[in-house]
């Protein structure tokens, strides 16, 4: 079966027209198979939400695509108009945020604005739509969903709200969903609640999923397949478990270093020194370059993405296996 | 027992609510029956602590558990309801001014959001010297002053007439940690100090705390949410739930040996790098409302192995091994 979700090369820009512009997301290639999790990794500013948005058409001004492809199920997102979009948009497409209050208006009912939700895409009663509404309520595991939905988003906790905003994305049964930082927010036994809900609903439903977060740890427990992103350009891509066990790039074998958890106790942490680049003043070359201890004269040419059985790495230097 | 003395600082029994003063009208319409009392927020409940001089103490919870509250009434930021704090072992609030302005300069407080903590319209050099030059530590125009806590957190003294919008997030943590030790204190209560960083700033900011500690023989209280951080840096760990202290141990002990079933669903999602897949285990239920918190034990109504006397009788804290504390009633049975 093809990908239901291909991105090649991506390149979305913010700046006017014609002016000088800033690339946020820089040439980013992956895909997306049904029912398998992508974990999207990156620090601030790594253009990571950037590519969601892209994604499923919601970047704002004065950010738009300048190039590449997203095709889904064999159609590209970048050459739909407004409109097309917008019929895709929620109903095979959908969107879990951060924040569950950009998704839920704080002046009306649960009820009301999932009913909405489902009629925006499909012309069915009223009644079938509250239905629908009340179901997807408690597959999320709110309950008593039939009182429920005649309460206002302020009156449910920040974990609940994540919950309808989930069962909000989920009415149509999309194909994806792209789910950004969606348990950030929340506490820990909270998150997990959300996570391993997340989970049993995706496989139920065989959708495909891109997770976007900062949180590897999360990552390494949840996802199939993991692309990691610095200063706008994919570092790395392949299944979960090579990424994380046996890192080749240094960003990432950096990353995961400084993790606590990965040391031991009360020693100094492995950090990574330096800070992120602005993208305004990327040193020539490979992004990580002034940061990276294996960094030479030849690192000044920007390095390729290096495929390798299935996965990619792009640097030149690579930290081999049984090395370091 | 520790004795008393070797206490730096001291919670005792510190009960803290939040909630509004009723005014003579709300009074008298109590009185007479016709209002009902206003909600009150019980964020602490009879909380007590004992950190010794050179300990980095953890104090793990949910949000809503009064973690920052309580590391705010250490700080002396706000005042208990009931109880008292006691620093070297006396009462913040029975020292003579001298010493309580002493005490209140060797008590500091960093904050999660660095640059909520600073103000956008002063330099640098501006908010470090402030302080020390206000209580007399420094002179003014001593600008070397300035420059060696520039210096000891990893700031390029060079850069001290810049304003905070110029730096990082993680250059402006270091700032506000630059800004606290300039007051030369012996303690420092870090809430969520590194929660907001990006990961592998994160771990440089952790490190900074670290060295500091060793350099200057500071004490810490370390407030977060974070078991990943808090497991690292911590010599002894405290669990809060809805505004009590569950359980309390050495940091070795409660990773390995938790014994509160909250501990022990907390623990189960510290964060860690897994090189598998696996499916999330979580505790049912959320946090209830702090402003009518269930009785007996406070997690009994998520608790998968609660009984009738949880449900009832709130359980002491007790000794179960060596500096290991907890308070739940499976305990006793």
């Amino acid at each position: 079966m093809p990908p239901i979700l291909q991105v090649k090369d991506l390149v979305t820009e913010f700046g006017p027209p014609g002016g000088p512009s800033l690339r946020a997301v820089n040439e980013v290639s992956f895909s997306l198979e049904r029912g398998r999790i992508l974990g999207l990794v990156g620090e601030s500013g790594s253009g990571k939400s950037v590519t969601g948005f892209s994604i499923i058409g919601l970047l704002d001004r004065p950010g738009r695509i300048t190039g590449g492809q997203i095709l889904f199920d064999g159609t590209d997102l970048t050459k739909l108009s407004g409109e097309e979009m917008r019929r895709l948009r929620g109903r095979r497409i959908a969107m879990v945020f951060q924040d569950p209050m950009m998704t839920l208006d704080p002046v009306l009912t649960i009820g009301r604005q999932m009913v909405e939700a489902v009629l925006a895409h499909e012309a069915v009663s009223k009644e079938t739509a509250r239905q629908r509404a009340r179901d997807a309520l408690g597959l999320v595991g709110i309950p008593s969903p039939e009182e429920r939905l005649a309460a206002y988003p302020h009156q449910f906790s920040g974990g609940m709200r994540q919950r309808v905003a989930i069962a909000i994305a989920l009415l149509h049964r999309p194909d994806v969903i792209i789910a950004d930082e969606p348990t950030t927010a929340l506490d820990v036994t909270i998150q997990s609640q959300i996570i391993a809900e997340f989970q049993r609903l995706v496989e139920m439903n065989g959708t495909a999923v891109i997770w976007i977060t900062h949180d590897l740890a999360i990552v390494s427990r949840l996802a199939d397949d993991i692309a990691v992103m610095y200063a706008g350009r994919l570092v790395v891509t392949g299944a979960a478990s090579d990424v994380l066990s046996d890192q080749r790039h240094p960003y990432t074998k950096g990353l995961i270093a400084s993790v606590p958890s990965e040391n031991r106790r009360g020693e100094r942490l492995a950090q990574i020194p330096g800070m992120t680049p602005s993208l305004l003043r990327l040193p020539q070359g490979c992004s990580f370059r002034l940061r990276c201890a294996r960094a030479t004269e030849a690192c000044k040419a920007m390095p390729p993405l290096v495929e390798e059985n299935g996965r990619a790495f792009r640097c030149i230097h690579p930290v081999l296996e049984g090395a370091a | 027992m520790q004795d008393r003395a070797d206490a730096l600082i001291e919670v005792r029994e510190v009960t803290r609510r939040f909630g509004p003063k009723p005014d003579f009208a709300a009074t008298l319409a109590l009185r007479l029956g016709l209002a009902k009392p206003a909600p009150v927020v019980h964020a602490l409940d009879r909380v007590s602590l004992k950190i010794r001089r050179g300990e980095v103490i953890g104090l793990v919870g949910e949000s809503g558990c009064g973690k920052s509250t309580l590391g705010r009434v250490i700080a002396g930021i706000i005042q208990p309801s009931e109880g008292e704090v006691l620093w070297q072992g006396t009462s913040l609030n029975a020292l003579p001014p001298g010493k309580r302005k002493a005490a209140d300069l060797a008590i500091q407080m960093i904050f999660q959001n660095p640059m909520a903590a600073l103000n956008p319209r002063m330099t640098i050099e501006e908010i470090v010297a402030e302080a020390p030059r206000t209580h007399g530590l420094a002179k003014r125009g001593d600008g070397a002053y300035v420059d060696r806590y520039l210096a000891m957190v990893g700031l390029d003294p060079a850069t001290k007439r810049r304003y905070p919008h110029q730096f990082s997030g993680g250059q402006r943590q270091r700032v506000n940690i630059a800004r606290a030790l300039a007051v030369q204190p012996q303690f420092l209560v870090c809430d969520e100090s590194v929660a907001a960083l990006d990961v592998s700033i994160q771990a440089q900011v952790i490190n900074l705390f670290m060295d500091l500690r060793e350099q200057l023989n500071l004490t810490y209280l370390f407030v977060s949410h974070d078991l990943g951080v808090v497991e690292h840096i911590s010599d002894r760990v405290a669990i809060m739930y809805l505004g009590r202290i569950v359980e309390e141990a050495p940091v070795e002990e409660i990773f390995r040996r938790p014994n509160h079933p909250y501990t022990k669903a907390l623990l189960s999602e510290v964060p860690r790098i897994e090189r598998a897949k696996r499916r999330f285990k979580p505790v049912a239920g959320e946090l209830p409302s702090p402003l009518d918190p269930p009785k007996g034990c406070h997690f009994h109504p998520r608790c998968p192995y609660a009984t009738d006397r949880c449900r009832i009788e709130v359980p002491k804290k007790i000794e179960i091994a060596p500096g290991h504390h907890s308070a739940c009633h499976l305990n006793a049975a």
